[in-house]
């Protein structure tokens, strides 16, 4: 499959494998001037500077339908790569290495930990929009401004590990932007969350554009 | 933390916002992405189309609209209003509504709302309750469907559980009572409900002042309040109501 490249545009791979609306991030990309493409194409994924893994819904049936399209073997091969990767939601538990929503299928087991419940003291799901607090610098939640608001839908969430890099409170602090080496992840939604979400997408374009443009 | 959301409803025919919104700064008060993005400039933390398009061929229009709002404008939305089944939610969520609402199908056919939970994720499945008192009684609710005009004989607070059982995200509580009195929503209904549930409660129906926003959360316990008229008309803005939301010691997201 020949793919003509828009010129200065970062080519990015929405990995569409065929669950929820997976729409919303290749709009949000698409918006922020990235050339996106909701595929499941693996030339396509192999020659893209950035690979997203979005997600909705419940993580069981997601990782099946990674695992049916190949594409969990097709994010790892890329992880590995080094070619930044951005997990988004589901996405991102699924780079765990498993969920209690589905103990029977393992994660992709990129970070070590287990995506567990929130606490049952608060209402779940948690539908809002939260403050992020941010425990590392990163190039991620680069230029949010003082308080980045941004905008949640879940009801299960990470254990904490050092790959943690901002938390929101809710009943206790909840895992939600995560990264390590060339992978990062956000239980929230930047797509949803305004001028904040599409800040984060574009500070992950031009990361995914500068590290191309670096091995070029 | 909670934070309560303020979430502006839009009424849509055909794909097009009806019943009067008078922004003066918007070219035309019926194009649902303009309005969109001027409620998202606001500060406005998700919006609600109910769609009242009465004939169903033209539900496609609602579709395409869902696209385009989806498009330019980077916050969640609900479509409520006329979904039947999993097809009609499949057919909004991937034009990119974030949420779609169920009301009159779910009652007839419980089964709807797990089917678009397991489909889709709880998260998705938003279900719309508008409930009356029942005469001569204080706390007890009755559910209505058709605006209103027609009763089902379920109890709110037993159907609220038994939404929630079966796998809806959240309520959107409307009081018939209320709504369109501008006299502020209907409290012990909004309390009884969001007592009774362990999913957020969007209270809706009422709205008149910013005060009624505060009392919805403070004595109703909601965790989002709906408007549609305050927002509409330029009486206030979602910024002017979450400032004081915010002087009234309830967390919200502020506005921009």
């Amino acid at each position: 499959m020949s793919v003509p490249e828009a010129p200065g545009r970062p080519l990015l791979a929405v990995l569409d494998y065929g669950i929820g609306n997976l729409h919303s991030a290749y709009k949000g990309f698409s918006h922020v001037g990235a050339d996106t493409r909701l595929t499941a194409d693996r030339g396509l994924i192999r020659d893209a500077c950035g690979v997203v893994l979005p997600g909705v819904g419940a993580f069981g049936p997601c990782m099946r339908a990674l695992r049916e399209r190949g594409l969990d073997e097709a994010a790892l091969d890329r992880i590995e790569a080094g070619v930044p990767f951005f997990g988004i939601c589901i996405g991102m538990q699924m780079l765990f290495a498993g969920s209690a929503e589905a103990p029977e299928i393992d994660g992709l087991g990129v970070f070590p930990q287990l995506v567990r419940p929130l606490p049952d003291t608060v209402k779940r799901p948690q539908i809002q929009w939260n403050r992020l607090n941010v425990h590392r610098e990163h190039p991620m939640l680069a230029d949010l401004g003082d308080e980045a608001w941004v905008y949640f839908v879940h009801s299960y969430a990470p254990d904490a590990g050092e790959e943690v890099i901002a938390t929101c409170d809710y009943g206790g602090p909840v895992t939600s932007a995560v990264a390590r080496d060339n992978v990062w992840a956000a239980q929230f939604h930047p797509e949803k969350s305004g001028a904040t979400g599409l800040r984060i997408l574009s500070n992950f374009v031009a990361y995914a554009d500068d590290k191309a443009r670096a091995a070029a | 933390m909670r934070a309560v959301r303020v979430i502006p409803c839009l009424d849509v025919d055909a794909g097009r916002v009806v019943k009067g919104v008078n922004f003066v700064d918007i070219r035309d008060a019926g194009d649902p992405v303009e309005l969109a993005a001027a409620y998202d400039a606001q500060g406005a933390d998700e919006l609600v189309f109910l769609d009242i398009t009465a004939s169903s061929d033209q539900r496609d229009t609602t579709v395409q609209m869902a696209r385009a709002v989806a498009e330019q404008v980077f916050m969640p939305f609900t479509i409520g209003g006329g979904i039947r089944t999993v097809d009609d939610a499949r057919r909004l969520l991937m034009a990119g509504a974030d949420k779609v609402s169920v009301n009159t199908a779910a009652i007839r056919r419980p089964m709807l709302v797990s089917e678009i939970s397991a489909e889709f994720g709880a998260q998705c499945c938003v279900v719309a309750i508008d409930a009356r008192r029942v005469e001569d009684r204080d706390d007890a609710f009755e559910v209505y469907t058709h605006g209103g005009r027609t009763r089902t004989g379920l109890d709110a607070l037993v159907w609220a559980g038994e939404v929630q059982r079966l796998g809806a995200g959240e309520i959107l509580l409307t009081s018939m009572d209320a709504d369109g009195t501008k006299d502020g929503f209907d409290i012990p209904l909004t309390a009884a409900v969001s007592a009774a549930v362990g999913i957020p409660v969007i209270a809706s129906g009422g709205v008149g002042t910013l005060q009624h926003l505060v009392e919805g959360v403070t004595q109703g316990g909601a965790d989002a309040v709906l408007a549609a008229s305050i927002f509409h008309f330029g009486e206030h803005t979602v910024a002017d109501a979450k400032r004081f939301l915010t002087a009234n010691n309830i967390t919200v997201r502020p506005p921009h």
